[in-house]
């Protein structure tokens, strides 16, 4: 996405040779891609923003399009969940920055917990307020925001590179110079999207889905449903605007075992067995396919539970 | 609210509901930022009786009444900036505490090398420099009240005072809640103090699950009693399946 790094105005990326087989008759504009064409223009060693929020709304397809990848080395960018358990317990991190890892209903994320124990990758553990002021400012093109959070805790002993700065005003107060949390690509999931990339969240919260797609080079959008367009929308809904975004893929069910409200809740049976389950059993049964396998197997697995 | 008077005298959970709820006493038309069951419960009692003008969550991104009725829209990004202008009073659980209310939610051990990995410093260190802040702790025991802790997630005073003004301009740490009683840090150096013993609780038990001097006064009060209305709202209302004593561990 040159086009937006030398400031071009007018280009909706339908030149990007991106190699794809069957792109011939698309739409002018028209970003589909599949979960597997995304990865595929991902590399190791990348910065990579993972939207959505603790167990809620994870690009879940998309980061077990990753796994299936041979792509690592990333340093990933997450108010983590199982995207970050999953990432770290198959050895793709080898640094995270984040605010915090959970799984919500079962509070702390057991394959998270086991690779940091382990000492599989380092950390950058910052606050949350520092978190979004960062994504903001690297949305932003700014280096920094100031942010009164930090200063007196040990987020500033554990991230030694840290500064702060001293308001030029008379209140000539301190603050932390939250940096920015620039990214190479960010992957998200909201509930609708259109083929050009505009995007729309259904549910309560945006999270920081739009902040995640600002501040990265390139942003790639799984969905639950595409839709042909947005009319009678209540405008709010339409969270994240196409000259933000790459590439975007239908993945119905997409967040599982995630919610996605309103098209569906957290598969909490589901999350619970993934919480008590031995790694390599668990990508054993679940990931050692595609999409479809999955699906199929989270299917067999509920059958199974007599649900 | 009124009616018969509920029957049977208050539990241990019930006796921290209250004990809970009245951190948000005269807080004002703030959000109460309750993190656990307990302090749930404590904070609808309070918005039920004596602080009507609290405003609450439901667990997601909306603020509701106290019947659940919907009455304002607050996502993350929001809640963030709720905090940081100061129009919230949170009450945060605790991995660790000290004497001088330094928290850690983030990691048991060396840092670099976690023995074991908790949540993260999630919103603590902004939560602390920005608004006020209490603890919820449902078992008091010698691996939570810590000499010291291991990672400093929320600002305890000590800590503020050694960062200056840029520390301490908003900080406010009001008092802990355990299930044996109410601490808070009315000390000259901002240590912590017992201040209320939960009824059937000694100082000298309090003292045995404390990892530190504590400051004890020479009159220990007891956790105030609800009465029966309140009683009523908890058991009736507010938890008719009796959650808080499962938040709270055995002794």
């Amino acid at each position: 996405m040159s086009d937006r790094s030398t400031g071009g105005a007018g280009s909706t990326g339908g030149d990007r040779g991106d190699g794809l087989s069957g792109t011939g008759g698309r739409a002018p504009g028209d970003k589909t891609l599949t979960a597997d064409a995304v990865v595929g223009r991902l590399r190791s060693g990348m910065t990579l923003g993972i939207g959505g929020w603790g167990a809620r709304r994870k690009p879940m397809a998309l980061v077990r399009a990753l796994l299936r990848s041979e792509v690592t080395d990333l340093t990933v960018v997450s108010c983590g969940g199982p995207d970050v358990g999953l990432l770290a317990a198959a050895g793709r991190i080898s640094h995270l920055v984040t605010p915090f890892v959970t799984l919500d209903s079962v509070p702390l994320e057991p394959h998270y917990r086991a690779a940091r124990e382990r000492g599989d990758f380092t950390l950058t553990e910052i606050d949350e307020a520092m978190f979004l002021w960062g994504l903001t400012a690297a949305a932003n093109r700014l280096p920094f925001l100031p942010v009164r959070a930090g200063i007196g805790s040990d987020v500033m002993r554990i991230n030694p590179g840290l500064r702060t700065v001293t308001s030029p005003y008379a209140d000539g107060e301190e603050f932390v110079a939250s940096p920015a949390l620039r990214m190479d690509a960010a992957l998200v999931h909201l509930n609708r999207a259109d083929r050009r990339g505009n995007a729309q969240y259904l549910g309560p919260d945006p999270y920081f889905d739009d902040l995640f797609c600002e501040a990265a080079d390139t942003a790639y959008v799984s969905c639950e449903r595409l839709v042909d367009g947005f009319a009678g929308a209540v405008p709010q809904t339409l969270l994240v605007g196409r000259h933000t975004v790459g590439g975007v893929v239908e993945t119905p069910g997409g967040a599982h075992f995630t919610s996605c409200v309103p098209d569906h809740g957290r598969d909490e049976a589901f999350l619970r067995m993934y919480a008590a389950t031995p790694w390599d059993r668990f990508a054993e049964r679940f990931l050692h396919g595609d999409e479809d396998d999955y699906r199929s197997a989270v299917a067999a697995w509920h059958k199974e539970q007599g649900r | 609210m009124s009616g018969a008077p509920a029957h049977g005298p208050a539990s241990r959970a019930e006796y921290c509901v209250i004990a809970c709820a009245e951190t948000w006493r005269g807080a004002g038309e703030v959000l109460a930022g309750p993190m656990g069951l307990v302090p749930a419960l404590g904070a609808r009692l309070a918005r039920h009786t004596f602080a009507p003008e609290l405003l609450l969550t439901d667990g997601e991104a909306l603020l509701v009444g106290p019947d659940g009725e919907v009455e304002g829209w607050l996502p993350y990004r929001r809640h963030l900036t709720l905090v940081t202008g100061g129009r919230r009073l949170v009450m945060m659980g605790a991995s660790q505490i000290d004497r001088y209310g330094n928290q850690n939610i983030s990691c048991v051990g060396d840092w670099a090398r976690p023995r074991r990995q908790l949540l993260g410093v999630r919103g603590a260190p902004v939560n602390t420099l920005n608004n006020p802040v209490g603890y919820w702790v449902p078992r008091h025991s010698r691996r939570v009240f810590v000499p010291r802790v291991d990672l400093v997630c929320g600002v305890g005073h000590d800590s503020a005072r050694a960062a200056g003004p840029a520390a301490t301009r908003f900080h406010d740490l009001r008092r802990v809640v355990s299930d044996l009683g109410v601490l808070d840090f009315a000390t000259p150096d901002g240590s912590m103090r017992l201040a209320s013993l939960h009824p059937g609780v000694t100082v000298e038990q309090v003292r045995e699950a404390t990892g530190f001097p504590l400051a004890v006064p020479a009159e220990v009060p007891y956790t105030r009693e609800p009465d029966a209305a309140e009683l009523r709202l908890i058991r009736e209302v507010l938890d008719p399946d009796g959650l808080r004593d499962r938040e709270i561990g055995p002794r």
